[in-house]
């Protein structure tokens, strides 16, 4: 994306701001970040066992690795979260050993967390401002800062208005939010944990050559992905995780995605597109007429909705994130009311009252929001598989709940749907994405839905589950189910739709088909041309 | 922000503190409080002794033990199970007075009705009360969002003024108006032989009829919780709210049922003051033992768990019972309140630092490169 002029020049303009940095580390050649045989147990798991790696100085490093191979824990242990058991870290040369993600901070290691921690009724300089190590003295002032802010965005391409209130912006906005807050507190190594989850592809392009002006800058970016394109296009040297060990370190020039994937996997993989079969679909399951809802804030969410899905269809709902994708779905699963239109499923007419309507007439739902609505994760497996068929005869007796049918029914879901968890009575919170979202669509699936509506199913999954929900998806189609399937992936979208409905502001700009469809159309309706 | 000494939480907490933290507590405790009596010219090892004679082993010491833990059995349970689902019924303390207004008039109106009758109407009666009044905070929050902690904590005070007018400032059906002595100070009604409850005795100890019954919702309250549909709902709501929404858990009509349960618990509470131990509705009694905010801290103690709760109460029962014991010219009441004041804060301190880590920073670390 930069030619090598560009390059060039910021490598040059970087070296001041290095020079500059210098006088904190003691050699000219030592090593931003080197994390020699980090380990880290918890009981019964090692998580992180004799993890290595090195970043020099203005290095993007990527950590790449499937969910549960140890990303979160080495990020929890560089930043003070946790004290490894075993293992030495070194910053810029130096012993260290933090306590705290303070200590952390103060060594101008931040991390961008892929939940993000931002307070929402303030404005992008206070947030900046808040928890700064001097804030106490820096007397604040809300002009020199949003000052300081806009100068770092303008310097790293990262437009934002510092006095814009952290709840007008969109998800992408609000990331660079988190970078430009540890850039200007000083950081000169910073972690981004699974940056592009919340992103467009135009706007993770962005991230993507900010994070290049960054280094060339004198930055180090460690950028942790279970996504191996971004992980080639922006990093120059890759640390493979794998079952908590770092398996090997690679440049990314001259190495390939398949190769990746394998180290990642620990064997071949093919990265093959889910295979859909050419079906003829059956009769409409669900029948969206001039449907309008409100969002979260009490504005128009949803405008003048009208859409069908039949019986064995994939309708793929693509658009950027927050034009009222997440309210047709609540809206579809009785989540959420509509101010306007009507809903029919198989038929009858989803009756005004909360999600109980929805799920009586056959709609399973794999929201987007996995920890907080899809799962309670403090429950275990076996809990957390009967959260919409507890209510039903097969569960117990009367007013009491069978424990044993419960652990019967979990093991014969987790054989039948792969999820890999020591029992049925494990808690949820202690499993990895992937293997929650087996246990969210198991539980979905095994009501024998006639409409599934799922919510960016594969966010945040790894190489191997992302997969393994795209086959179940395709699956249920196949067994002439329909499926509403939002998502800001287009690539997950072009791969299984019949159908692609684009939401631009509330509305359905168009609706093609898949096989008519290209990207490039897609993209601009996504931006609101029709 | 950056004082000396720091709170972390901790991310990962070893299994053997939970052992090891209350035991600790309960040792630190008998250390502070044993440099506290020595301060003020007291034999530590005699007072422990003391205590321990006056809550255990004392002719009917244990039965008073229980007597003071009987109370705190109901409103423990009454705010372990509402906390359960994270609904937060600070108003054990005025659902306890309005159940004692109902319990004391069941018992009067119904006190020519053979005993074992009057008992189940005064139960009746007394939970119905309770529940009733928790019912104001659990429509205001499950149908206009208020936060019912403000809400149940202020029905507290206005139950206690409920009560105090029907005794001192009017002629209500609960005030004594014939009786002699009544006429110079305000009293309730003395309720009937009929609505005395009896005492279970065994030899020298004696087990009031409410211990039992609080005993036995204990009970039933850990099996509602663990095993039925019910209490699945309860678990789901507590831990994952949208997740309830989701589920189709009708989670309104659920804070509804569960604020009646927990208040009906502290309503019982007061049915067993005026049965077990009072059998006369009295203000000023009922104010100054504050069982329902004591109740609280019996239910954070006992992380919610019902049958824990009955441990717990015991306990506090127990230490306020050696407390009044201690009492005397030379052991002022003030002492005593600092005494159980520190079991209670090393006992909750250790639960949080279970929970959490300190540090002390050697040296507040100078401000580095900030806002450039």
């Amino acid at each position: 994306m930069l030619d090598a002029g560009d390059d060039h020049t910021a490598l040059a303009a970087g070296a001041g701001l290095a020079s500059s940095l210098s006088g904190a580390a003691p050699g000219p050649r030592a090593l931003a970040v080197q994390a020699i045989d980090m380990t880290k147990r918890f009981p019964g798991v090692l998580a992180n066992d004799h993890v290595s790696f090195e970043a020099a100085p203005g290095e993007v490093h990527a950590l790449l690795g499937e969910n549960g191979a140890g990303k979160t824990t080495l990020c929890n242990l560089l930043m003070g979260l946790y004290r490894p058991d075993e293992g030495k870290l070194f910053i810029e040369g130096k012993p260290a050993r933090f306590r705290s993600p303070k200590d952390a901070q103060d060594a101008g290691i931040f991390m961008v967390h892929q939940h993000l921690r931002l307070v929402e009724s303030m404005t992008v300089a206070e947030n900046v401002v808040l928890g700064a190590a001097g804030a106490r003295q820096l007397r604040f002032s809300p002009r020199a800062v949003e000052k300081a802010v806009a100068e770092a965005a303008a310097r790293f391409q990262m437009s934002v208005d510092p006095a814009a209130r952290i709840w007008q912006l969109s998800l992408g906005q609000r990331q660079r939010v988190e970078v430009l807050k540890a850039l200007c507190r000083g950081a000169r190594i910073l972690i981004l944990d699974e940056p592009t989850a919340v992103l467009t592809p135009q706007e993770a392009d962005q991230l993507f050559s900010s994070v290049r002006d960054m280094a060339a800058a004198g930055r180090t970016v460690i950028f942790i992905s279970h996504k191996l394109p971004e992980v080639l296009a922006v990093a120059e040297r890759v640390t493979v995780l794998r079952h908590g060990r770092s398996v090997t370190t690679v440049p990314t020039a001259g190495t390939g995605a398949d190769d990746l994937a394998g180290l990642m996997v620990g064997r071949e993989v093919s990265l093959a597109p889910t295979a859909r079969v050419a079906h003829e679909p059956g009769p409409a399951v669900l029948e969206l007429a001039g449907v309008c809802a409100r969002g979260d804030l009490g504005t128009e969410a949803l405008k003048d909705i009208t859409l069908q899905v039949r019986a064995g269809e994939i309708l793929g709902i693509a658009g950027v994130s927050g034009n009222g994708q997440r309210e047709l779905a609540e809206v579809i699963t009785g989540l959420r009311p509509t101010t306007a239109g009507t809903i029919r499923i198989g038929g009858a007419r989803l009756a005004a009252g909360g999600p109980r309507a929805a799920i009586d007439l056959g709609v399973a739902y794999v929201p987007e929001d996995r920890m907080g609505t899809a799962i309670a994760p403090d429950l275990s497996i076996a809990e957390n598989l009967m959260l919409k068929s507890y209510r039903g005869k097969a569960r117990g007796w009367g007013p009491v709940l069978s424990r044993r049918k419960a652990i019967a029914n979990a093991q014969e879901m987790m054989a039948r749907f792969d999820v890999r968890a020591p029992g049925p009575t494990t808690l949820v919170r202690q499993l990895s994405g992937g293997n929650i979202q087996k246990v969210v669509l198991a539980r979905e699936l095994s009501c024998q839905p006639r409409l599934v509506v799922a919510a960016s199913p594969t966010r945040g999954l790894d190489v191997g589950a992302t997969q393994y929900v795209r086959r179940v998806l395709a699956g249920t189609a196949a067994a002439g189910v329909g499926v509403v399937m939002v998502s800001e992936d287009l690539d997950e979208i072009f791969e299984l739709s019949d159908r692609i409905a684009v939401f631009y502001a509330g509305r359905v700009v168009g609706t093609l088909k898949a096989t008519e469809a290209d990207r490039h159309r897609v993209g601009l309706m996504m931006a609101g041309a029709t | 922000m950056t004082g000396p000494l720091r709170i972390e939480r901790r991310l990962d907490a070893p299994g053997w503190l939970k052992v090891v933290v209350p035991l600790a507590s309960l040792v630190l405790a008998a250390i502070i409080v044993a440099i506290l009596l020595l301060a003020t010219g007291h034999n530590p090892l005699s007072t422990y002794h003391q205590m321990y004679s006056a809550a255990i082993t004392a002719d009917g010491a244990l039965s008073s033990s229980f007597v003071y833990a009987t109370p705190l059995l109901f409103t423990g349970l009454c705010a372990a199970f509402a906390f359960r689902m994270r609904t937060w019924n600070i108003g054990g303390e005025g659902q306890l007075y309005m159940g004692a207004v109902g319990a004391s008039a069941t018992g009067l109106v119904l006190g020519h009705w053979p005993a074992p009758l009057v008992i189940i109407a005064m139960v009746v009666g007394g939970a119905l009360a309770g529940m009733l009044w928790a019912e104001i905070p659990a429509l205001l929050r499950a149908y206009l969002r208020t936060n019912e902690i403000l809400t149940s904590l202020m029905l507290n005070y206005v139950a206690g003024f409920v009560v105090y007018y029907l005794i001192y400032d009017s002629g209500s059906y609960w005030r004594d108006l014939t009786t002699p002595g009544a006429s110079v100070f305000p009293t309730g009604k003395t309720l009937g032989p009929h609505a005395n409850w009896p005492g279970i005795t065994i030899g020298s100890f004696t087990l009031p009829l409410g211990f039992v019954l609080g005993l036995g919702l204990a009970v039933g309250l850990f099996l509602l919780v663990r095993s039925t549909r019910y209490g699945f709902e309860m678990r789901v709501m507590g831990d994952a709210p949208r997740a309830a929404d989701y589920s189709g858990i009708r989670t309104k009509r659920k804070i509804l049922s569960v604020m009646a349960i927990s208040g009906g618990i502290a309503g019982v509470a007061g049915s067993s003051q005026i049965g077990d131990f009072g059998h006369v509705l009295d203000p000023r009694g009922l104010e100054q033992a504050q069982y329902g905010y004591t109740g609280i801290v019996v239910a954070a103690l006992a992380l919610y768990n019902p049958l824990a709760v009955v441990l717990v109460s015991l306990l506090i029962g127990g230490l306020t019972n050696a407390g009044f014991a201690l009492e005397g010219p030379s052991f002022p009441t003030g002492l005593v309140g600092t005494m159980e004041g520190i079991i209670l804060f090393t006992v909750l301190g250790g639960e949080i630092l279970a929970r959490y880590r300190l540090s002390w920073r050697r040296r507040p670390a100078p401000a580095t490169g900030t806002t450039s």
